[in-house]
């Protein structure tokens, strides 16, 4: 599989990701070499084989539905790059009427 | 007490030889001293150690110690300890004082060994070389010019260098094996769920498995025992006894069957390497144990199928850095996109950046069951060969690493060749065992590792192994020159 700059860019945007135009010149061989050595899977018959998620085929525990967690949001916020009144900051995401 | 291992240490520390603040000064001296020439450190917690080391000998006095307490020991980076900085080699945490303890660090913290400080590793423990470090590349100790491997390159090089007895790494790919046997040291990696993932910054989660990097076998069993053990915080962690490692250590190892997968000894090996691995395989011959060929049919796909699976999983893991909880946020965005895309492009480094992509890649609509699917499928047929395997034997031997530790920036600008040098290590994460590498020997001055791998939860068998060679041999004793 080779990869065009502009799947890069594509790529890029889903994993938000900036990319300049050097970057996708950078990457972009080196994701189509890993993408066509990734491609030597397809040597194997797996017809026969089911998928493993969980080395140990385990699934998931599940915990009883109880609050075990207590409040700890000030401690939690004291690391967060921009607070107020217990809420995260980010840019304004509604535009103005 | 200079090259002591960690047993010996902690004897040290019972019958009062030392103290465990005369012990800690001593590894802080050494690691001021040599550190500034391998960067095996992110954080060296001095303060913090010597009160730990202090509280450690009054419980002593008190008659309340355990076989760790006072035992001054590292932490890899990946691990969060609250209060202390935890960057998981990346820019993107460098700012991180992490809120709580993982598991594993409390594990530590509660038998009462020190800690000197948090080891640096590849970004996101994504490398075999430790060159992918915001904070540097890690130097092996036994020629400053090459890597120590990794992605626990700052964990094996201090343990190498006697900066610390005894460390923590993390295993994804071959993360802890690699390093420890690039670095002349021995390391296991637990069968995945034996030791707990809580507060282990995750990269790919159905591979990732924490384990001990120490000089010896014995250390590695104290260790392991030490860190395993179910973990409610951890929903893969298998509740299932731990059983005594020590206790069993020192049994014999006659009648023990060998599988030397003919897969691992190809064109692709060093001659020197397949040498040294033949003279150990004479030891166990030596020892009592019997040796056939057997065959990994499906090695070579584990490698196109891991770097399937494991940037998969890690881009997945890695949305959530995202500028807005914690850690790094770039200046001035204008909107919450370019909030997300410039916290993300200016904290992650190249290698990271790359695997993301090819995980979103491998992801996104109409690409799953040609990718992801198709690797799970190819684990299917890498467990399959291990079972068979072990049907016959009971481990498997061969080398650790294709190569000695290579020269730094050798293989920097060429992705697959950098992914290649884990050969013999990624299939045992595949398939979830348990496997360790111990020193075998040396050539042309640099250490070569032998790997062991056993069947799930037959740590205590693999631990015997390498106890019985390390008996016998001495190579685990050796101390790289000008340390």
């Amino acid at each position: 599989m080779s990869l065009t700059a502009a799947d890069v860019k594509k790529i890029a945007h889903l994993a938000r990701l900036n990319m300049s135009e050097a970057d996708i010149a950078l990457y972009t061989p080196q994701l189509s070499n890993i993408l066509a050595f990734v491609e030597h899977m397809n040597q194997a018959d797996t017809s026969h084989i089911d998928p493993i998620a969980n080395p140990l085929d385990l699934s998931q525990r599940l915990r009883k539905d109880v609050v075990t967690e207590k409040n700890e949001r000030d401690q939690f916020q004291a690391i967060a790059p921009e607070v107020q009144v217990g809420l995260y900051l980010v840019p304004k995401v509604i535009e103005d009427e | 007490m200079e090259y002591k291992t960690l047993t010996e240490l902690s004897k040290e520390l019972t019958t009062k030889k030392i103290s465990s603040v005369e012990l800690t000064q001593f590894f802080l001296e050494r690691i001021k001293s040599f550190d500034k020439k391998l960067n095996s450190f992110i954080t060296v917690t001095e303060d913090h150690a010597l009160q730990m080391a202090k509280q450690a000998d009054e419980q002593r006095a008190k008659g309340e110690a355990g076989r760790l307490t006072g035992i001054p020991f590292a932490q890899k980076d990946i691990f969060c300890t609250r209060g202390i900085k935890t960057t998981c080699g990346s820019k993107i945490l460098d700012n991180f004082i992490s809120p709580y303890d993982a598991t594993v660090v409390k594990r530590f913290n509660d038998a009462g060994a020190v800690l000197l400080g948090k080891t640096n590793m590849d970004e996101f423990a994504m490398g075999s070389s430790n060159e992918n470090s915001y904070y540097g590349p890690v130097k092996n100790p036994w020629d400053l010019e090459r890597v120590p491997g990794g992605s626990s390159g700052g964990s094996a090089a201090a343990v190498a260098a006697y900066l610390t007895p005894g460390a923590t790494g993390t295993d994804t790919g071959g993360s802890i094996r690699q390093p420890a046997a690039l670095c002349g040291i021995s390391g296991i990696k637990p069968t995945y769920g034996r030791v707990s993932r809580y507060g282990m910054i995750a990269f790919a989660s159905s591979l990732d498995q924490g384990g001990p990097m120490a000089r010896t076998a014995e250390d590695l069993a104290l260790l392991l025992q030490t860190m395993s053990g179910f973990d409610e915080h951890d929903s893969t962690s298998v509740d299932k006894p731990v059983p005594d490692y020590l206790k069993t250590l020192n049994d014999p190892i006659k009648g023990l069957r060998i599988g030397l997968p003919k897969e691992f000894f190809n064109q692709g090996l060093d001659s020197e390497i397949s040498k040294i691995i033949h003279d150990a395989v004479r030891e166990y011959e030596k020892l009592g144990a019997t040796v056939k060929e057997i065959s990994l049919p499906n090695t070579e796909l584990s490698i196109p199928a891991y770097y399937v699976i494991a940037p998969a999983e890690c881009s997945s893991n890695l949305a959530r850095f995202d500028g807005v909880r914690y850690g790094y946020r770039c200046d001035n965005p204008k909107d919450l996109e370019d909030l997300y895309k410039r916290s993300r492009s200016e904290g992650f480094g190249n290698e990271v950046k790359r695997r993301i992509m090819i995980g979103t890649y491998a992801l996104s609509a109409g690409y799953y069951d040609a990718y992801y699917l198709k690797a799970q499928k190819i684990r299917g047929l890498i467990r399959d060969d291990f079972m068979k395997a072990f049907n016959e034997v009971d481990v498997i031997l061969g080398p650790t690493s294709p190569t000695p530790a290579f020269k730094l920036g050798e293989k920097m600008n060429d992705p697959v060749s950098m992914y290649l040098s884990d050969i013999y290590t990624i299939a045992v994460n595949l398939a979830g065992l348990p496997a360790m590498s111990i020193p075998a020997g040396f050539t042309k001055g640099l250490p070569i590792g032998m790997h062991l791998i056993g069947n799930l939860f037959d740590e205590e068998r693999l631990l015997k192994v390498a106890h019985n060679y390390q008996k016998v041999t001495d190579w685990h004793t050796k101390i790289p020159e000008g340390f």
